[in-house]
């Protein structure tokens, strides 16, 4: 639930800051900060960029997923999702594989159906509306496939920008713009075939903004990138925001890094339900309670996650191998900060040896792990 | 400040363009297709052509096996790069993308189309006129006019036949490349490429009379076959009659994909057949 005494600070790190001017403060554009608010006070004022009342999706399995001669069993991806994206929000979906996240995407992008609930989009009824929905929307899905290999780059852009009207004139303009921006503009003439895998996903980047919509999906975007490119995809998503006060984005990505400091909103989803929904800043107060512990020790791997995590005091524990290749390093979510006895310990009573010990401000990560049970990229074990 | 997108029949038309694009451009910077799809279909037409001569056969079938290889390229065509095409964009995730988009599905598939069309005929022409050339065919020019028009609508009805062909084999998912495989032979006989279709009709069950009748490029190729060699066939009906068929057939073709694309993207949707490539 959204805390109305919270800070929501759109576009920037989170901040814990000073209470929000109400929206009757705000200028003649009110600006997102405004919009949420008033929304939130009213949930009938404002058309939600996204609104879902209880959706739900179930699959029936068939085909070689269903085991032969046995009746197909249904598969709930999503068990009743309700949230509300504000229009100038920059909303995360966090959740690990399987969660549901991409049913909902395809849901809200009305590529699939929902089995029950509402789904909303600018105000528009996905599954009655879908042919004003597609207008106003689009969508990168990272490791997509790229367009067609035969054509260069701004010949593919070009292509999509046709499929959603944009006159040529201007689809030209602005692909010339936005491969300027993604670093592709000397491959402009290339050909898709001759692209490398970072170069093909940020061509598919450039693809979701050039029919400017008002309501941008992007599903893993910068999967497949490299740093550099990766950043360059995240703070051009923030300045394409900034330009325009009414688009809006919905996020998922793998990154927690990503979504913390591109996300004014998170909602973590797992086994197609909301667990949590909340700007970064509220989601990782939650577990300023909890202190976090941050082990590195020799002499322990996966095989002691589920004996230490059964410490008393422990709420989750993760391992993988340090980075540097010295040690295991382990992360502990403690009831409170006189558990870290008990996980010594336990540690010990593994035949492990501490290398090092660190107390950790809470990270989204932490968050998920709490509330998920494991982490978004499992590492070798958990508990 | 960005202009308005387009709607209704400019988005159309502005779908269709960006569709046909690939094929017409993309399909220009790949030479080969001038090995593959004009020197092996002549060298098959080159086969009948000799086994004719060497049966003494009259002349006129020379004329037929080269308007046979020259409707064959546009049947390929339609199998090939229309029927299943959806199937492939299925698979490789621009099916999605498609639907995503504001644009029809008939847009997609009608630019699909031409710029097919389009191709097929730089090929095919090519097929026509170095067969021409090749083996002395004798044509009559008299009736050009008429004849035009019933490549036209021809063209119209098979073009009609791959639209609701690619909803079809979309439905049938993985079993579109063998069924594509499957009708590819078949076809070739039942539409009378290599031979009169009067002499197939008099012979085959009327099951099959029927179901040849219904690929346009058997009443295509009969009557432009009567028009262009006239006294040296008797077709299976007159040219004109055989024209208003084509012209019935290939608007109830668009309709039927129309109804069956609306049918099908309803279907992907519930039951996820866009989403999981598996389905």
């Amino acid at each position: 639930m959204l805390d109305t005494q919270d800070t929501y600070a759109p576009h920037a790190p989170d901040r814990v800051a000073t209470p929000l001017p109400g929206a009757a403060s705000s200028a003649a554009t009110p600006s997102p900060v405004s919009r949420l608010h008033s929304a939130i006070r009213n949930p009938q004022s404002a058309i939600a960029a996204i609104r879902t009342e209880n959706v739900s999706r179930i699959y029936k399995v068939r085909g070689e997923k269903a085991t032969k001669g046995a009746k197909a069993q249904p598969l709930t991806a999503l068990g009743g999702v309700t949230l509300r994206v504000e229009q100038g929000e920059l909303f995360g979906l966090l959740g690990p594989n399987g969660a549901g996240k991409t049913t909902l995407i395809k849901i809200l992008t009305t590529l699939l159906a929902p089995s029950g609930g509402l789904c909303y989009v600018d105000g528009l009824d996905v599954v009655k509306e879908a042919d004003e929905v597609r207008r106003r929307i689009n969508m990168v899905s990272g490791g997509e496939t790229s367009g067609f290999g035969i054509l260069t780059v701004r010949e593919n852009l070009w292509m999509f920008s046709q499929f959603y009207g944009v006159p040529t004139k201007e689809a030209y303009a602005r692909i010339d713009e936005l491969l300027k921006i993604v670093e592709l503009d000397d491959k402009a003439n290339t050909r898709v075939s001759s692209l490398s895998t970072g170069q093909r996903q940020r061509m598919n980047f450039c693809r979701g903004f050039v029919t400017d919509p008002k309501v941008l999906f992007l599903d893993e975007p910068t999967l497949g990138l490299d740093v550099h490119a990766g950043r360059i995809v995240r703070d051009f998503t923030r300045d394409w925001m900034r330009q325009d006060p009414t688009r809006t984005v919905l996020l998922t990505t793998h990154y927690m890094a990503e979504a913390d400091e591109l996300c004014d909103r998170i909602a973590i989803i797992d086994h197609g339900a909301v667990l949590a929904c909340d700007t970064p800043s509220n989601l990782k107060r939650q577990l300023q309670t909890q202190p976090v512990f941050a082990i590195r020790a020799a002499g322990v791997g996966p095989a002691q996650l589920a004996a230490l995590g059964h410490a008393p005091g422990v709420q989750r524990v993760t391992g993988e191998p340090a980075a540097d290749g010295a040690g295991y390093r382990l992360k502990f979510i403690l009831d409170d900060e006189a558990a870290i006895g008990a996980v010594v310990t336990a540690l010990t009573a593994v035949q492990g040896r501490i290398l090092g010990l660190q107390k950790e401000e809470p990270t989204l990560e932490d968050v998920f792990l709490k509330l998920v049970g494991r982490s978004l990229t499992p590492a070798e074990g958990e508990a | 400040m960005p202009s308005a997108k387009h709607t209704g029949w400019r988005l159309f038309f502005d779908a269709a363009r960006a569709r046909a694009y690939p094929r017409i451009w993309g399909a220009m910077r790949e030479p080969s297709w001038i090995f593959f799809e004009i020197f092996i279909p002549l060298i098959n037409a080159a086969a009948f052509v000799y086994l004719y001569r060497a049966l003494h056969a009259p002349e006129a079938y020379v004329g037929f096996v080269i308007l046979g290889a020259t409707m064959a390229a546009y049947w390929l065509n339609v199998l090939w790069m229309m029927a299943s095409q959806l199937y492939w964009d299925k698979q490789s995730g621009f099916l999605e993308l498609y639907i995503l988009s504001p644009a029809s599905l008939m847009a997609i598939l009608f630019g699909m189309g031409v710029g097919g069309m389009f191709m097929t005929t730089l090929r095919a022409g090519t097929i026509a006129i170095v067969g021409t050339l090749l083996f002395g065919v004798q044509l009559d020019g008299s009736q050009w006019g008429l004849a035009t028009l019933v490549f036209l609508v021809a063209m119209y009805a098979l073009y009609g036949l791959g639209m609701l062909l690619s909803s079809v084999f979309l439905m049938w998912g993985r079993e579109a490349w063998q069924v594509a495989m499957a009708l590819t032979e078949p076809v070739f006989f039942l539409t009378g490429l290599n031979f009169p279709l009067s002499k197939l009709f008099a012979t085959i069950p009327a099951a099959l009379t029927l179901v040849s009748a219904l690929v346009p490029v058997s009443f295509g190729l009969d009557a432009l076959r009567q028009l262009l060699f006239p006294g040296q066939i008797v077709g299976v009906l007159s040219p004109g009659l055989e024209l208003g068929l084509l012209a019935v057939m290939g608007s109830a073709f668009v309709v039927a994909a129309y109804l069956m694309l609306r049918r099908m993207e309803w279907l992907a949707r519930v039951e996820a057949r866009l989403s999981l490539r598996w389905q």
